[in-house]
């Protein structure tokens, strides 16, 4: 397998027995499940987080990888503390998200899936979260953040800095 | 609001009876101006802490009503209830207070105190914070005169912003899980249950339209003891969310849905599928799931009876192509979301191999309404092949951007300027996308149509889930379509080659024609293609995926001929086709323009008449907005 998963070694695999332990009694399915909750606790998919997980639901590595490279909500590679999604859907599209895209990208120094070399964000787009009446939007972890102008970016930016 | 410990087991439906009687008297005041506070509770205000008025800031609201009430020793009298979507995002955050019933909209923290010291205290409504017409600028109290809600038919929304989603108990208050006890009381005769649910003419309302009765008939006919039911709440066309509001709204009346189809069809199990973009509705559902469950609307031993129902909610992981059935069921299965062929249909085969039937959010919560009143109350709204209301998302270059639900039938014109109120800053109507990626748009000339699912068919578009993206003279269509293309062809699942290669190619042509490097023969190529995909991809996205420039091209040609022919793009969009110059009768020589530019495009002396050197413009247009006031700066 292709991934760089740093740090490896020391990567706690404590973190999933409570995830193990609550999805024992129904594995059938349970693998996307498995993999939210465990990227959850970890921030990313570590390679030895996807192996043991193989390990414990009894599929080949193979099928892991293949379900985690398919959505794109998982992500083998850490991500930095806040999460932003920039929406790109329709109604936002028509409201000039890309200008805000632009701002976040030269405010923060990275492209999309990126992340800052402090950890702090990582950038992303999203096709659409459904708070279309208020585009151009955006969310930061799980905070919607709508009728957005360039000029605002960096103060909503430095109330996440820390 | 009862904690979960505290909610009754409910074993008949008297029970259910008993318990509503037992609520009204506490939401009296919300539906009766003059009926007696209970528990010495004057007031209710209603707030939306929905994912559009949260992102305006009403959890600030709330937070300062609290305080403000604390402040004046007022917290006994008042209640403050969460509420889901009212609809009109566009106003956020917005409240409602009982039993004054007085409508406020666009509210900051600063206005709570006025409204304690006016509203609560003096009974007078607040001017400056009411809503004004348009036209007459005329200030409206109650918000049902506003002409945003008085031309809707709000039948499946009729809770969204009246109750609050999270106490199970107001939702009881409004003839919730009555249709449940109903539909119990006649299980030896599901078969006159499912006539119900045929009679009244439903339609998938995700986007194909295929009749809900006849469907759910397959499943039930279908061989097999074990059957599934799923919830498609992968809202995934962007520009809907119809979807979420109910759920974060009304997601009661999702849940009575289901399990009525569950009895109707013989499953034992439901999945909800819900996009893991919507935190909030997730966390609503399985709210409201663990709520259903302690009063005994799930699980084993329905209401008393023999009848068992489970449901699970299942996060989706981000993949637009799981909203395509047969991908979704492999997801739940926990593996790819790719779709396969059908036959076999998953009414035979589906969820694990076995009979499975799936509908969406909206779908299901028509249900509780139709085996409540009657299939034929239901066919009472509507047009002959299209029955009911239908909600849609309006939003895009429109004032009132929100959600409206209106019979179907009613024209796309009514929706888009009644109720939607025209087009922002006045610029002129151009079309309106509707059906998101799979959909089309629709010029002017199509608008005074009846909007139901087979006039939009012949119309180039489709229903679709019900997003309405108006756009206006600013908006270049062959960009539009690409924005679309771009869409499918990121979600493309890869699995065939006419939608994995054929939307790259379209993709392709789309951006050598928006970038001036289109050539004669590309329309031909790009209808050929279209033409090709939509016979021979495997699913619905690939199948579809042509009708955006299908459409615009239909409707739109002269904008692509003049992008490939004269290399100019009318919109004034396309940035490799535009150029920016300065009108020096207007310029007053601010330097504005000279100080916004950020690579020193624009030169000139104070006061004297500027000029941009084209060899080094970017076209980043900051001095067109710079100078958005003298107009002095022109895109051509």
């Amino acid at each position: 397998m292709s991934v760089k998963s740093p740090q490896s070694s020391s990567i706690d695999l404590v973190k999933l027995e409570p995830i193990f332990e609550t999805y024992k009694n129904m594995p059938r399915g349970s693998l996307i499940p498995v993999l939210q909750a465990a990227q959850e606790a970890y921030g990313y998919l570590p390679t030895v987080v996807l192996e043991a997980i193989a390990g414990q639901i009894g599929a080949p590595i193979s099928q892991v990888y293949g379900v985690v490279t398919f959505y794109s909500q998982f992500k083998l590679v850490p991500r930095g503390k806040h999460v932003i999604r920039a929406c790109q859907g329709t109604a936002c599209h028509v409201r000039n998200s890309n200008l805000i895209l632009e701002t976040l990208k030269s405010n923060l120094g990275v492209t999309p899936g990126d992340t800052t070399t402090d950890l702090q964000f990582t950038l992303e787009t999203v096709a659409c979260i459904g708070a279309c009446s208020l585009a151009p939007v955006m969310m930061v972890d799980n905070e919607a953040h709508g009728r957005l102008r360039p000029e605002r970016i960096p103060e909503i930016l430095d109330k996440y800095r820390s | 609001m009862r904690s979960l410990e505290d909610l009754p087991r409910l074993n008949s439906a008297e029970e259910l009876e008993a318990m509503k009687n037992r609520v009204l008297p506490r939401i009296a005041i919300r539906k009766d101006p003059h009926a007696q506070p209970y528990n010495d509770i004057t007031h209710h205000i209603m707030i939306c802490c929905d994912t559009g008025c949260a992102s305006s800031g009403s959890r600030a609201i709330v937070e300062e009503f609290h305080k403000e009430l604390a402040s004046r020793n007022m917290e006994r009298s008042v209640e403050i209830v969460v509420i889901g979507c009212h609809g009109f995002c566009e106003m956020g955050p917005l409240l409602v207070v009982y039993p004054d019933d007085i409508y406020y909209i666009r509210l900051r923290p600063d206005d709570v105190a006025e409204i304690v010291e006016e509203t609560l205290i003096n009974h007078r409504p607040v001017p400056k914070l009411l809503y004004h017409d348009r036209e007459t600028m005329r200030p409206i109290v109650r918000y049902n005169e506003i002409e945003f809600y008085a031309r809707q038919n709000r039948i499946l929304l009729g809770n969204c912003g009246h109750i609050n989603p999270e106490d199970v108990e107001e939702y009881i208050a409004y003839d919730g899980y009555k249709a449940l006890a109903k539909a119990l009381s006649q299980r030896d005769n599901t078969a006159a249950l499912l006539e119900e649910v045929k009679k009244s003419g439903l339609r998938g309302r995700g986007g194909g339209g295929f009749p809900t009765g006849r469907k759910w008939e397959l499943c039930r006919n279908a061989p097999g003891e074990v059957k599934y039911i799923i919830c498609n709440a992968d809202e995934g066309d962007p520009g809907a969310f119809m979807d979420r509001s109910l759920m974060e709204g009304d997601p009661h009346r999702l849940l009575e849905g289901l399990i009525i189809g569950g009895l109707i069809i013989g499953a034992q199990e439901g999945y909800i599928y819900v996009r893991a973009e919507y935190p909030t509705a997730v966390r609503r559902v399985k709210n409201a799931i663990a709520q259903a469950e302690a009063l005994g609307f799930l699980g084993n031993n329905i209401l008393g009876t023999e009848f068992s129902f489970h449901i699970h909610v299942k996060e989706g992981a981000g993949a637009f192509v799981c909203g395509e059935e047969t991908a979704l069921i492999h997801s739940i299965e926990g593996q790819r979301g790719m779709p396969t062929t059908r036959p076999p249909f998953p009414a035979i085969s589906g969820l694990w191999g076995k009979p499975t039937n799936n509908n969406n959010v909206e779908t299901w919560a028509n249900i509780p309404g139709i085996i409540l009143n009657g299939g034929s109350w239901f066919a009472e709204h509507g047009t002959d092949k299209s029955k009911g209301t239908k909600v849609f998302a309006l939003t895009g270059k429109i004032r009132n951007t929100g959600l409206a639900e209106v019979s179907m039938g009613v024209t796309m014109r009514e929706i888009i300027y009644e109720i939607g109120g025209g087009i922002q800053n006045n610029k002129k109507f151009k079309a309106v996308q509707i059906g998101g990626p799979s959909g089309g748009c629709l010029p002017e000339s199509m608008i005074d149509r009846p909007v139901d699912y087979d006039s939009l068919i012949e119309a180039g578009a489709m229903m679709g889930s019900g997003g309405l993206v108006v756009v206006d003279e600013d908006t270049c269509m062959v960009a539009l379509a690409k924005f679309f293309l771009t869409f499918t062809r990121d979600e493309s699942c890869g699995k065939c080659t006419p939608c994995r290669e054929g939307t790259t190619r379209m993709l392709n042509i789309l951006n050598n024609i928006t970038t001036g490097k289109g050539k004669a023969g590309d329309i031909e190529l790009l209808e050929e293609l279209a033409r090709n995909i939509k016979l021979s991809a495997l699913c619905g996205l690939g199948q579809t995926s042509p009708n955006p420039i299908l459409s615009t091209l239909n409707y739109f040609r002269e904008e692509y001929k003049a992008h490939i022919y004269e290399k100019r793009c009318p919109a004034h969009h396309c940035v490799d086709l535009i150029t920016y110059w300065i009108d020096s009768d207007r310029c007053v020589g601010c330097g504005l323009c000279r100080k916004k530019c950020p690579v020193q495009a624009i030169d000139g002396a104070p006061k004297k008449p500027h000029t941009i050197d084209i060899s080094k413009c970017v076209k980043c247009g900051a001095c067109f907005i710079a100078c958005r006031k003298n107009r002095a700066v022109f895109k051509k």
